[in-house]
């Protein structure tokens, strides 16, 4: 795809059918500590054939919540409470065998270290052909090999090295083998969680690039998790701005950049550094992201914003529209009455 | 024991052998016993001669490299590739080498900071280890304050050592969990600095501790690395650094570890002791955004070679090298209006176990001109019209400018 038509594609996303819903999450792990408030009551839709940028400092929650989307949430976490709808099913009341079934098959996720998740003495031939077999038994060996080929070449891997084990391959080349893995079942989310964070600035483009052409090609609905704020203007179509386990802005990339409403996201965007901006200064965020045992009282960004007011610290505020659209958690953008309540 | 505690007593023992050999001579002469005169006189003239000789080899003048003080001449590191057995037998005993650094040479001057930035892989690390002599060159020299390193006997270099200090990407990893803040800051001086009390050390440490924004000091001083977070961590671990009063810092991804809004942070405060101690950095990075912040002059590395150097804002305005521009280009903005200009070069990074002949990047370079670049070695020369801005590129600084596509009025990659 051409840089031009990246923004019209953008745009064309704008408006789309509600492919996942999250209502009123909360995750929860208990630790010595106490209980920490990895995600906290987020509610978010993920519109079908968008790419969604899930953005956030490390440990806000990100990656718990990509987790829950797949209900893989492993002890000492748990999720204590919400929905899960996708298409049309609430992923929350499906039996583990059912949710084993959607997980290989419409439910795709990518990770940081794909060495986690291949097999290293497994030829990647075996990894997509035994992925596309158990979920589809109707499909033969050879048509399955067929098919692993035919992806593997369009993933711009050499159709040769199908016949190669993983750690035969660089960083760049594993995360097109996850891609692989999840489009050779035909998934319709994919939930890539730090997925260029490992990777070298030119193969991170190349890498992004490749997803953009991919969601057209395959009708592919997105979920990029990420702390790196530059691959979210670069490659989302949305963005949601996460901190303390909790949801702070969510709107096009165009709001989100351009028309900034959370100070926290403002803050971030002035203190991340551009590569582009004459030589400005970095903005001097006070403070450090919280700890989740002890999420701050009312707005989790009250003790490090620079326009905190009383009710700030008092009474959270709700995760609301500013514009169509535009939504942020914050007293600026909604009606109260100045002093907070008693 | 002091360096002058040393010299003092070898001192002694040179005189008291000069003056042996004078008395014994003499006794000699009033014998005439002339054959022991001779032996004698030579005990005598040794010392002198060993005197004479002394000043020549003291190997710590302070200064000595004036405005410039790093500099590095042809400096290479090529690491044996270990082989199992049965791959040794057949190769017979033929050594494959990685090529980690290869003929870097760079200067860096009193208060500035240069960056190195490239791809992981690239020898940017291992540059900055050769740098601090952490490693042994394969080949090259490394010159800092007008002292070739290879030249320093171990007590020197370490001696020495307290001029250079390091920083890197992890800070835990560079603490002790068992030390106190206030311990671990204090350490190094303990070592190279043995004439101060302890008070004066600890209030040396205050002073740090409250230099790198870790205030109030009395309340760090007895927290351990695990009690504090990843950012203070960072300003520990450079608040250590500058107990021995270091000229050159190290840093090797300083920031790379920390949250977005943590380095911002530490980036300010980096460029605030920099001037507060008259540092000299050498910051290397994978990260080309941040360079901008603190860089002076920038260093771009791709398979151990430097293919690019000069003053930031040349090279970020200018960029000459195809890789250059490639790398500058692939860097995500922040910004969803920004498009790339320049398209990516296919493929990835060569083995550095044999990297491609001629210039290094010819085979995923969008203007390698075929039977040039593939052949001969580019070597870093200035961009016309700059002094300090080098490349190498045949086709851009090289013998065969007039193949460009720029000037040639194709497509400018
Ligand atoms: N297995 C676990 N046990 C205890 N706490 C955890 C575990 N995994 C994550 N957390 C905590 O949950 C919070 C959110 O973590 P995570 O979802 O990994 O954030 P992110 O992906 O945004 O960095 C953090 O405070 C983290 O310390
Ligand atoms: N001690 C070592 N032994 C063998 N190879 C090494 C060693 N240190 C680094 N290398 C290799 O040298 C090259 C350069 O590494 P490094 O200097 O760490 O690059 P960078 O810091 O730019 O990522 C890499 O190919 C790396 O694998
Ligand atoms: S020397 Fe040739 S191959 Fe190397 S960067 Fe220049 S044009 Fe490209
Ligand atoms: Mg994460
Ligand atoms: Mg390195």
């Amino acid at each position: 795809m051409t840089q031009d038509a990246i923004a019209a594609d953008r745009s064309s996303v704008a408006t789309g059918d509600v492919l996942y819903s999250i209502r009123d999450l909360s995750v929860e792990y208990g630790t010595r500590a106490g209980e920490v408030a990895a995600v906290d009551r987020v509610s978010l839709d993920i519109r079908k054939g968008e790419i969604l940028g899930l953005v956030g400092e490390s440990g806000c929650g990100k990656s718990t919540l990509g987790k829950a989307m797949m209900r893989m949430i492993s002890p000492p976490g748990r999720i204590t409470q919400g929905e899960l709808w996708f298409a049309g099913e609430d992923l929350m009341t499906v039996s583990e065998a059912q949710m084993r079934e959607i997980r290989g098959a419409r439910l795709g996720m990518v990770f940081q270290d794909p060495m986690t998740s291949l097999n290293p003495l497994s030829k990647i031939v075996d990894h997509l052909t035994e992925t596309i077999t158990t979920h589809e038994p109707s499909v033969s060996e050879a048509a399955a090999r067929d098919r692993a080929e035919q992806l593997i070449g369009r993933l711009g891997l050499r159709v040769e090295r199908i016949d190669d084990y993983p750690h035969q391959f660089s960083g760049g080349m594993r995360q097109r083998i996850m891609i692989a893995l999840a489009l050779a079942l035909r998934a319709d989310l994919v939930i890539a969680d730090e997925p260029t964070t490992a990777l070298d600035v030119i193969v991170e483009a190349q890498f992004l690039d490749l997803l953009r052409e991919l969601r057209a090609e395959f009708d592919l609905t997105i979920i990029m998790i990420t702390h790196n704020i530059g691959v979210v203007a670069e490659v989302a179509d949305r963005v949601a701005v996460m901190y303390a386990g909790r949801m702070a802005e969510l709107g096009s990339v165009d709001e989100v950049f351009l028309d900034t409403k959370h100070p926290y996201g403002q803050g971030l965007l002035r203190a991340v550094p551009n590569i582009e901006l004459d030589g400005s200064d970095l903005y001097q965020m006070e403070g450090a992201p919280p700890n989740l045992l002890h999420t701050p009282s009312g707005c989790p960004f009250h003790p490090r914003c620079p326009h905190v007011m009383p009710i700030c610290s008092e009474r959270e505020p709700a995760f609301a529209e500013v514009t169509p659209g535009h939504r942020a958690s914050c007293w600026l953008f909604q009606e109260h009455d100045g002093e907070g309540e008693r | 024991m002091s360096r002058i505690g040393i010299l003092l007593i070898v001192l002694g023992g040179l005189a008291v052998l000069a003056a042996i050999g004078v008395g014994t001579a003499w006794l000699a002469v009033r014998r005439r016993r002339s054959r022991y005169a001779w032996f004698f006189l030579g005990m005598l003239i040794l010392p002198l001669a060993v005197l004479a000789l002394l000043p020549a080899r003291d190997p710590v003048p302070v200064g000595a490299g004036g405005e410039v003080l790093v500099e590095v001449r042809g400096l290479r590191k090529w690491f044996p590739v270990q082989k199992g057995f049965i791959a040794n037998l057949l190769s017979r005993g033929h050594t494959d080498y990685v090529k980690a650094v290869d003929d870097v040479s760079f200067t860096i001057k009193r208060g500035e900071v240069l960056g190195l930035a490239g791809e992981s892989g690239s020898g940017k690390s291992t540059v900055g280890r050769l740098v601090l002599r952490l490693l042994d060159p394969t080949e090259g020299e490394v010159v800092v304050d007008g002292v070739d390193l290879a030249r320093l006997d171990k007590e020197n270099l370490r001696v020495y050592r307290h001029k250079m200090q390091v920083v890197f990407q992890d800070p835990l990893a560079s603490l002790n969990p068992r030390m106190t803040v206030g311990q671990a800051i204090e350490h190094p001086a303990q070592i190279h600095l043995p004439d101060t009390t302890p008070e004066e050390r600890k209030r040396l440490v205050f002073e740090l501790l409250d230099a790198v924004g870790m205030s109030p000091p009395d309340f760090f001083y007895s927290k351990y690395p695990h009690q504090v977070s990843g950012g203070q961590r960072q300003r520990i671990v450079l608040a250590r650094a500058l107990i021995t009063q270091p000229d050159l810092i190290v840093a090797d991804e300083p920031i790379a570890s920390a949250d977005v809004s943590v380095q911002a942070l530490l980036l300010e405060l980096m460029i605030k002791l920099k001037d507060e101690f008259d540092l000299t950095y050498l910051f290397i990075t994978h990260d080309l955004a941040t360079t901008k912040y603190i860089c002076d002059r920038i260093g771009i590395m791709y398979l151990g070679k430097i293919v690019e150097i000069g003053p930031l804002q040349e090279v970020f305005e200018n960029p000459q090298h195809p890789y250059t521009r490639a790398l500058l280009s692939a860097v995500p903005v922040p910004d969803p209006r920004h498009r790339r200009t320049e398209p990516l070069p296919t493929g990835e990074i060569p083995n550095p176990i044999n990297p491609p002949p001629g210039c290094n990047f010819h085979p995923r370079c969008p203007i390698a001109a075929a039977g040039v670049c593939d052949g001969e070695l580019p070597s870093l020369r200035p961009v016309p019209g700059s002094e300090d801005h080098l490349v190498s590129c045949h086709l851009r600084t090289g013998d065969h400018t007039h193949l460009d596509p720029a000037r040639t009025g194709g497509p400018s990659a």
